[in-house]
């Protein structure tokens, strides 16, 4: 590689080389371990493996359950960053920052705190124990889970283009008559799409991959509320090597193409930010 | 930043070299062991060291590692430098010794019982009163029964608990195993949550109030009541149970490249002696020593219990029912509709 | 999620445009709720519990020697992975942000990889790699060189998980800063080295600490990769994300709540940290993100 683009700043050479360096070393050597092994299963075995129907049940708890928590997100994340963004309340700054929480909080302790708090007899699962409402211990726990952990990518990505937004365009929509309903659908909506489909994308890739807070509060039967990454280490506890190699094969495809779309949607946000 | 690299480099080999260098005791031992035997062994392992030293005047530290019996056996494959195994089930020993050759496959005849020196079965841990009257197998599958049990694939007291009810089948169905399949898919379809490893069960249970009843070892059941919640809780003994032998190995290779032979072999012969049998029966296992049995007598009432060795033993259970695509998958799948 | 976006906060709501009075009480109170329903709650949950016994048996249960073993080990950890990526953040984004390449866009995918990997495959594939019945795994014990389930596996893992955090802080805000400082430093004759430490790290260095310490954050709290690889040894390789789940497996909550309490007081830190900062430099940060 080259810089296409000559450029006076020196460094480019050892800095390249370094980010290879460490990339391949941490990264992609240990990844294309995973790769040989699962090619060295051979094809018909490793659709055999990676596509059993308790693992396809699996992908789907995890793909489906990753899908609706990021779109609950980006509801509520959407709100969130309005709150936080245009009005003035009491204590905005702390919950500002708490946004941030499942960033910094290590999955297994939010996890527990999860289970807790839902199951049947904790805060909030007593309450919803007699509307007949379960939340720990089936798929919607594991969605509540993703919601958690999902939730700080859709608000920290909406923020910043709600905050840059220009007041003008909406003076001159109000000047013009247009209701607080129709300027939200026709001025504020369009401007924030591109990021909140980047919010959206972000929480789903992290709500696919994630073990900890979803393990303890999901009931981990299997076809019902067996999330994908527990078969992987479920596999591995019956030394099932090649199954959780398939497995995992898998779920890095599908997060590396997710990771593609991501930056693709990114490169696409800025430059319709650039362009407002 | 190339001072940075170099201090980094320089921490990683200081480290490195830490984790190889010895601790402060003269010897150590790792005792890879399974989930509910922390309690146990931490007794033990406290009693064996004063043995020791007194008796060879070398102080000894033995570090334990828990977890689910399937997951340890596989760090075990791993690498994990394990001294000595005390596991769940005798096939993930088996799959040890097969997989790494790092003991070799008749290492069950070394030590007596097949190297099983405490035995345990699978009783119900039901809700003080019974309020759902509970007395036996056949009433796990009555509709509306909740069932807590652990993942048999990878825990070794699900494993248990699932040959117990499949034994508890075969012999009430004399032995007509599509009506012992039958049996069992209607038990886990009254199972709402399937732990990985059997605290975790105890947890659910116990903790966050899910179910009716546990399938429990017989020493996590006592345990769980002495520890989480006297008269919360009431021991059921069904009317036939599994004999669960846990049993335990020195892992040769292992031993003899750390010099630790002799420490381990008789730190597992501990487990047999006088003393070590009365800390296992303190701790709710069945002790295999009569003597201390009699003493006990009174905390392990009668069963009646059959061997796994009645059902075809491990290999051949583990074929049928635990293989992908085996009974236990094709249950699930039947509780999935 | 790069500071400098956020110090905006307050500078443009104008009273003009607007919700009437109770759509924005009905707003707020929704958004108030979802932060307490889903961040604020597990919260509570986790000091509740840890200290439901107290505050005497609270710290006991922290100077437990496999308590202190655990933090001390997390520590260790965290002042090895975190400035290894911390160096290779910058060199990263210096390299991403200030030149044009071909598959730059591959580039920056690949080093988020690890972002969105599952943490039970980056312990997998060390697994794989360093296990005995992995690549190395023969000769590593040939050579009596431990790396799984001994401390360097425990940070490789670590390093792997945290790998992206601060290069995704840092490239943002070094391509949103542009080139010309650098370049008009190029024109008087700097070095290469002296640019980094003089013009770039000035501009850089809240984002930097932004990602340091969610990158610390991050590094003692990991949990899936860690526990593939750590072996689960009491007292010698237990992360205290690991020893949690020990004392919770053990009916001990109460101290697993404790350790785990410690781990959210790191959560908070890290958060009022951040605050703090938006909040102290806000101009000068907001200077550098005008530039």
């Amino acid at each position: 590689m080259t810089a296409t683009k000559s450029s006076v700043i020196p460094g480019f050479g050892p800095t390249l080389g370094y980010t290879l360096f460490y990339l391949g070393l941490i990264v992609l050597i240990p990844l294309a371990a995973l790769f040989f092994r699962a090619a060295g299963m051979g094809w018909e075995q490793f659709v055999q493996a990676a596509f059993a129907p308790r693992v396809l049940a699996a992908y789907r708890l995890s793909f489906g359950g990753a899908l609706l928590a990021a779109m609950i997100n980006v509801v509520a994340g959407l709100l969130v960053a309005w709150v936080l963004v245009r009005y003035d309340f009491p204590g905005r700054k702390f919950f500002d920052a708490i946004v941030d929480l499942p960033f910094a909080l290590p999955t297994a302790v939010a996890g527990i705190a999860l289970t807790a708090i839902y199951a049947p007899n904790g805060w909030v699962g007593q309450f919803l124990k007699p509307l007949g409402i379960k939340v720990a211990f089936t798929p919607l726990g594991v969605v509540v889970a993703m919601v958690f952990i999902g939730l700080p990518f859709v608000v920290r990505t909406v923020q910043p283009v709600l905050q840059d937004l220009e007041v003008e365009h909406e003076e001159v929509a109000v000047s013009l008559g247009a209701g607080r309903w129709q300027i939200f659908r026709m001025i504020i909506l369009p401007a924030v799409f591109p990021a909140l489909v980047t919010g959206f994308a972000l929480a789903f890739a992290r709500a696919l991959g994630e073990y900890g807070s979803v393990i303890f509060i999901a009931g981990n039967m299997p076809g019902v509320s067996e999330i994908a990454p527990l078969l992987i280490v479920t596999k591995l506890e019956q030394y099932d090597y090649a199954g959780a190699t398939a497995i995992a094969v898998v779920m890095l495809v599908a997060s590396f193409i997710l990771l593609l779309v991501i930056n693709t949607l990114q490169k696409w946000h800025s430059n319709r930010l650039g362009a407002v | 930043m190339r001072i940075k690299n170099t201090i980094s480099l320089f921490a990683w080999i200081a480290l490195s070299g830490l984790a190889v260098s010895p601790a402060r005791a003269d010897t150590t031992l790792l005792n890879v062991s399974y989930d509910p035997t922390r309690e146990l062994y931490q007794e033990v392992n406290q009693a064996f060291a004063k043995e020791w030293k007194a008796k060879t005047g070398e102080s000894l530290k033995i570090n334990q590692s828990h977890g689910g019996s399937g997951a340890q056996a596989r760090s075990v494959i791993d690498g994990l430098e394990a001294d000595v195994v005390t596991l769940g089930l005798s096939y993930d020993i088996d799959a040890i010794a097969e997989k790494t050759g790092l003991l070799s496959s008749d290492w069950a005849n070394r030590l007596p019982y097949n190297s099983t020196p405490y035995t345990s079965d699978v009783v119900f841990l039901v809700r003080k009163g019974n309020p759902k009257h509970l007395k036996d197998w056949d009433d796990l599958t009555k509709p509306g029964v909740e069932v807590i049990t652990s993942n048999p694939k990878t825990s070794a007291g699900g494993r248990w608990a699932y040959v117990g009810a499949w034994g508890y089948a075969l012999h009430h169905y004399n032995n007509d195993e599509a009506k012992a399949k039958e049996y069992l898919a209607a038990l886990f379809k009254n199972v709402p949550v399937l732990d990985s490893g059997a605290r975790g069960s105890t947890t659910t249970f116990v903790q966050r109030g899910i179910g009716d009843v546990l399938l429990a070892w017989e020493n996590e059941a006592i345990l769980a009541e002495a520890q989480l919640g006297k008269n919360q809780f009431d021991i059921v003994i069904p009317s036939i149970s599994v004999l669960a032998e846990p049993p335990v190995a020195v892992v040769d290779k292992v031993v003899d490249k750390r010099g630790t032979r002799a420490v381990s072999e008789a730190y597992l012969k501990f487990l047999y002696s006088p003393e070590g049998q009365e800390i296992v029966a303190r701790n709710h296992y069945r002790p295999r020593d009569p003597d201390v049995a009699k003493r006990h007598a009174k905390d392990f009432p009668e069963v009646q219990l059959f061997s796994v060795q009645s059902l075809g033993g491990w290999q051949a259970l583990h074929k049928a029912h635990f293989q992908d695509g085996g009974i236990f998958d094709s249950i699930t799948g039947v509780a999935k509709k | 999620m790069a500071i400098a976006v956020e110090i905006s906060a307050a500078r443009r709501r104008s009273r003009a445009v607007s919700e009437t009075l109770w759509v924005k009480g009905l707003l707020t109170a929704l958004g108030v709720a979802i932060l307490g329903l889903f961040l604020l709650l597990p919260l509570a949950t986790v000091f509740g519990e840890a200290f439901s016994k107290g505050a005497d048996a609270y710290f006991a249960a922290l100077v437990d020697d496999d308590a202190l073993a655990a933090i001390r080990l997390t520590l260790l950890v965290a002042v090895i992975a975190v400035p290894l990526n911390v160096v290779f953040g910058a060199v990263a984004s210096w390299c991403i942000a200030k030149f044009d390449f071909r598959a730059k866009s591959l580039l920056i995918t690949l080093i988020d990889i690890p972002f969105s990997v599952s943490p039970v495959i980056s312990g997998l594939i060390y697994v794989l790699l360093f296990g005995l019945q992995g690549w190395f795994g023969p000769w590593l014990r040939d050579h009596d060189i431990k790396l799984i389930f001994a401390v360097p596996g425990i940070v490789l893992a670590t390093v792997f998980v945290t790998f992206p955090f601060v290069a995704r802080e840092l490239i943002p805000l070094m391509e949103s800063q542009g080139t010309e400082e650098e370049e008009a430093a190029v024109v008087l004759g700097a070095s290469g080295w002296r640019i980094f430490w003089t013009v770039t790290v000035p501009n850089i260095k809240w984002g930097l600490l932004y990602g340091v310490l969610l990158c610390n954050a991050r590094a003692m709290g990991e949990f899936g990769a860690v526990s593939v690889v750590s072996g689960h040894v009491r007292g010698v390789t237990n992360t205290m994300p690991l020893h949690v789940e020990i004392l919770y497996n053990e009916y001990n909550y109460m101290a697993a709540f404790a350790v785990a309490s410690l781990l959210a007081l790191l959560a908070l830190v890290t958060l009022a940290a951040k605050a703090l900062l938006v909040w102290r430099f806000s101009r000068e940060i907001a200077a550098d993100a005008r530039q």
